[in-house]
């Protein structure tokens, strides 16, 4: 198992990619097994058993898994039962809970993954590449991930493995290599390595750790939820297939006797001027519609949400964003930007009514363009110039462009889904000190992460969701990421109360 | 920073000009296999267009095609397929050419209210596509497809002379509309030709869908919904209202295609008036990329091929068949679709690469001096 470890923009999706045939080397060689080869498409490295699990899914959602794992291999087992058995073989081998016949557009991202892998494995890959795999889980599911990928070595497969998260690539790698823009500068062996050492590597700095100073929470209500509740989509009532559309995992119940899931059931929080409440859960309990009902892309089926005193349960998303509610979404290429359009462009994206992308009914371009050379400037957006398209930025570069872009406007409420995710330590540092910062001045967070220990050192105070229900509520300055997590899979609900001597929560699992 | 400007300007001129050589190359091996000179036709399409009525019949022509084309481009902006200009222009100009034969105001009333009339029919019609799509979710493509079938039994019933027809020897017109709805031309002499007044409404259609679009709240809307349903949803669309908007701006846009014709020269509508343009427009709108100065173009070329092809007939002497200009439209259109998709893919592999090598290059530089990589 070789890990692969890089700053953002480093280069490391690249090589990825170059390994996968998507992209063809300028120069240099590559050798499979002894062999040299050149891959012109991904159906040559296929060919030679390398399988990649790309960072955003390539998954239909409108198709079901069995119909994404046959896709493009049909030659393989054929598309009805014989794949079917194979699928079911590898899910029950690995461990993965795969079932076949569900929609990929009813599955949370951690069941994506499996499927992506599964995928992989069903193509008979011998060399599998992650993308950073662990973004999207919990501290348990990681493990799991781990155990899965250990057995896959023992099997004798080749794991290549990218991350930011030091901790579990010293804890699971076998080899590590470190790169930093585009070139190799050093490799490490786990067993003589520190988290700091790697992180000097990458960074030639220190790590940063989240925690915030001193709270600055007052008891100025900005946000009140009571009562939210939000149906399924597809629940009985449109005739869709007696399976309720679960996540694999964990959400089996049903909680209506009439059949119809509640993705939201009586969800009741307050959130002050100057507190960060985090949310804490495993992909797919409810959290994007969650933040889709703040945000007013979804409706309430029932409940209400206030903003600063007033009721806005009916408002459209755009008022809603006019009055001053920062939106930094969960999948940036889905709903953050347009990837084809130019930076500046994308400055204007959910602020078009708003000085200085728009002056009355017109657009301000000039306006626009200034504004986003000093985003770029302030939040050391890595780009050649502002009429560059958001594709051709790193991942972690078109965060930075969106959270600047989302301050910019000086919101009273930010909803921050995995503000850092796929971003650079760096990069991480300077997002958490813009949310902190903005916070000091009465910005209202409502914080969703999967990355447990941001959840906890920004946090003023925790929840947890757990299959549409905030079901236990934590102390940020005590709480461990283990005891999190079991409250997490629904074990521990309730106040939770620290048991242990605090050791507290360190760099370790980063 | 300049030079992605230009890049991004050689990108939008490598696709049309791509498409249009291929079209060339492939034209000429149809003339080859059939045993003809590969190049004669074309010089002698060019030769036509040194003669002043041509060039007239080229700009009326390609009026039309660019108002239509527009229509269709409106919808392209933000993913609708608007197959339904054909049925919204023909319905659009029956009904504008039984208003104008039955309502007699002065002219400086007179002609807008024509206009009027041809875009909100237009608007209807679309709307009804609008309509069935925000709320049953019926596609655009198949509903508009249907309403081309039915404008065209729709217009059959009206023009019935029990109704609103008048019969002019065996065609059937709706009658010659009043004269205070006539709009002049440019008239040019009388062996030249007459250029439609109506042409400076297509000019200043074409301006205003540039400044819509690119500069005003409305048309970023659609610009993002059309890039990107989800982000433009998150960022405050309103998914359903926009696709009923641009559906009701796309057909009053198309109403308005067949005006110039009608208003300008032939004063009303009959059997003979021209089918298809809105089917054309969708080439149009292809090759000229959805972008006003694109569009125009496309709609210039196209109606050189219409109008400088006849003349293939007579030439001396050796005789061609005019279809070859047939035949090159349709490959234009085929290859466009290709060569865009082609260069768009290139395009952006092109700009990652060189932001990533231009990043690189600044982070050798910061090595040494510190300084910010941005600006």
């Amino acid at each position: 198992m070789h890990a692969l470890v890089g700053e953002n923009g480093a280069g490391k999706s690249t090589l990825m990619k170059i390994l996968y045939g998507m992209q063809k080397p300028d120069e240099g060689t590559i050798t499979v097994a002894g062999e040299q080869v050149a891959f012109h498409s991904p159906a040559d490295a296929i060919a030679r058993g390398i399988g990649m699990v790309h960072q955003h899914f390539m998954l239909a959602d409108n198709l079901t898994v069995l119909e994404n794992v046959v896709l493009g291999s049909e030659k393989l087992y054929g598309i009805g039962a014989t794949a079917r058995k194979k699928i079911k073989e590898i899910s029950d081998r690995y461990g993965l809970n795969v079932r076949p016949d569900v929609l990929i557009e009813d599955l949370g991202v951690a069941d994506r993954q499996r499927v992506e892998i599964l995928k992989v494995l069903f193509r008979g890959a011998t060399t599998l590449i992650l993308d950073e795999p662990t973004a999207v889980l919990v501290p348990q599911e990681v493990d799991a991930l781990f155990d899965n990928l250990r057995e896959l070595k023992s099997e004798g497969l080749s794991v290549i493995f990218i991350s930011h998260k030091l901790g579990e690539v010293l804890s699971v790698a076998d080899e590590i290599t470190v790169i930093r823009r585009g070139t190799t500068v050093g490799t490490a062996v786990p067993a003589e390595t520190t988290p700091r050492q790697l992180a000097e590597l990458m960074v030639g700095s220190e790590l940063p750790t989240p925690e915030t100073a001193e709270s600055t929470v007052t008891d100025k209500p900005v946000v009140e939820v009571k009562g939210l509740t939000v149906y399924a989509s597809g629940g009985a009532s449109l005739g869709e297939l007696a399976e309720p559309a679960g996540t694999g995992l964990l959400t089996e119940e049903v909680s209506e006797a009439d059949g119809v899931r509640r993705v939201l059931d009586d969800i009741t929080f307050t959130i002050h001027a100057g507190e960060v409440m985090g949310v804490a859960g495993v992909e797919g309990n409810g959290q994007s519609e969650l933040i889709e009902a703040l945000i007013g892309l979804k409706n309430a089926d029932s409940g209400t949400i206030a903003f600063l005193g007033e009721e806005i349960t009916s408002w459209a998303t755009r008022k809603r964003r006019e009055k001053g509610i920062g939106y930094i979404p969960e999948d940036r290429h889905r709903q953050g930007l347009l990837l084809e359009a130019p930076l500046w462009e994308n400055r204007i994206l959910g602020h078009v009514t708003e000085r200085p992308n728009a002056k009355g009914f017109w657009i301000d371009p000039k306006g626009a363009q200034e504004d986003t050379r000093r985003i770029v400037k302030d939040y050391d957006v890595r780009t050649p110039g502002i009429d560059v398209t958001a594709a051709s930025l790193s991942g972690g570069n078109q965060q930075k462009l969106i959270v600047g872009r989302e301050m910019s406007h000086a919101p009273k409420f930010l909803i921050a889904a995995h503000p850092t995710r796929g971003v650079d330590v760096g990069a991480q540092a300077a997002i958490w000190d813009h949310i902190r910062a903005a916070r000091r001045e009465g910005l209202a967070v409502l914080l969703i992460s999967a990355d447990l220990d941001e959840l906890i050192g920004l946090s003023d105070t925790l929840r947890v969701i757990y299959n549409g229900r905030l079901v236990a509520d934590a102390d940020p300055a005590t709480i461990t990421p283990e005891e999190l997590g079991s409250a997490m899979t629904g074990a521990a609900s309730g106040h939770l109360e620290h048991v242990d001597e605090a050791a507290a929560p360190e760099d370790e699992a980063r | 920073m300049k030079k992605f400007d230009k890049e991004r300007a050689l990108l939008a001129v490598a696709g049309p000009v791509l498409a249009l050589v291929a079209a060339i190359v492939l034209t000429s091996i149809v003339l080859i296999a059939s045993g003809k000179n590969p190049f004669e036709p074309y010089r002698l399409m060019l030769e036509q267009v040194g003669f002043s009525d041509i060039q007239v019949l080229i700009i009326n022509q390609a009026s039309l095609y660019y108002i239509a084309a527009l229509a269709v481009a409106l919808g392209f902006r933000m993913n609708l397929f608007n197959i339904g200009v054909d049925g919204q222009y023909r319905l659009a100009a029956m009904m504008t050419a039984v208003v104008g034969a039955h309502v007699a105001l002065p002219s400086f009333l007179q002609v807008p209210m024509l206009l009027l009339v041809g875009l909100l029919t237009g608007a209807f019609w679309a709307g009804i596509a609008g309509v069935l799509k925000v709320t049953r979710g019926v596609s655009e493509v198949v509903s508009t497809i249907m309403l081309n079938a039915i404008a065209t039994s729709v217009i059959g019933y009206l023009t019935l002379t029990d109704n609103f027809g008048v019969l002019v020897g065996d065609n059937i017109t709706t009658g010659v509309m009043k004269e205070s709805g006539w709009v002049p031309g440019i008239n040019l002499g009388a062996d030249v030709g007459e250029i439609y007044g109506l042409v400076f409404l297509a000019v200043l259609l074409g301006i205003g869908y540039w400044l819509v679009l690119n500069r005003t709240r409305f048309g970023f809307d659609l610009r993002a919904t059309g890039a990107s349903e989800t982000a433009a949803a998150a960022s405050g669309v309103d998914a359903k209202k926009m696709v009923f908007t641009a559906m009701l701006i796309s057909g009053g846009v198309a109403g308005l295609s067949g005006l110039p014709l009608l208003l300008g020269d032939s004063h009303t509508y009959a059997l003979t008036f021209p089918a298809g343009l809105g089917f054309t427009a969708i080439g149009i709108a292809l090759l000229g990329r959805n972008n006003p100065g694109g569009i125009a173009l496309a709609a210039l070329l196209w109606a050189f091929l219409d109008k400088a092809s006849p003349a293939l007939d007579y030439a001396t002497p050796v005789a061609y068949e005019k279809e070859i200009a047939t035949i090159m439209q349709g490959l234009i259109v085929f290859a466009v679709v290709i060569s865009y998709e082609a260069v768009r893919q290139w395009g952006l592999r092109r700009q990652q690469k060189r932001v990533g090598a231009e990043l690189a290059a600044a982070a050798a530089g910061n090595n040494n001096h510190k300084k910010e990589v941005a600006a």
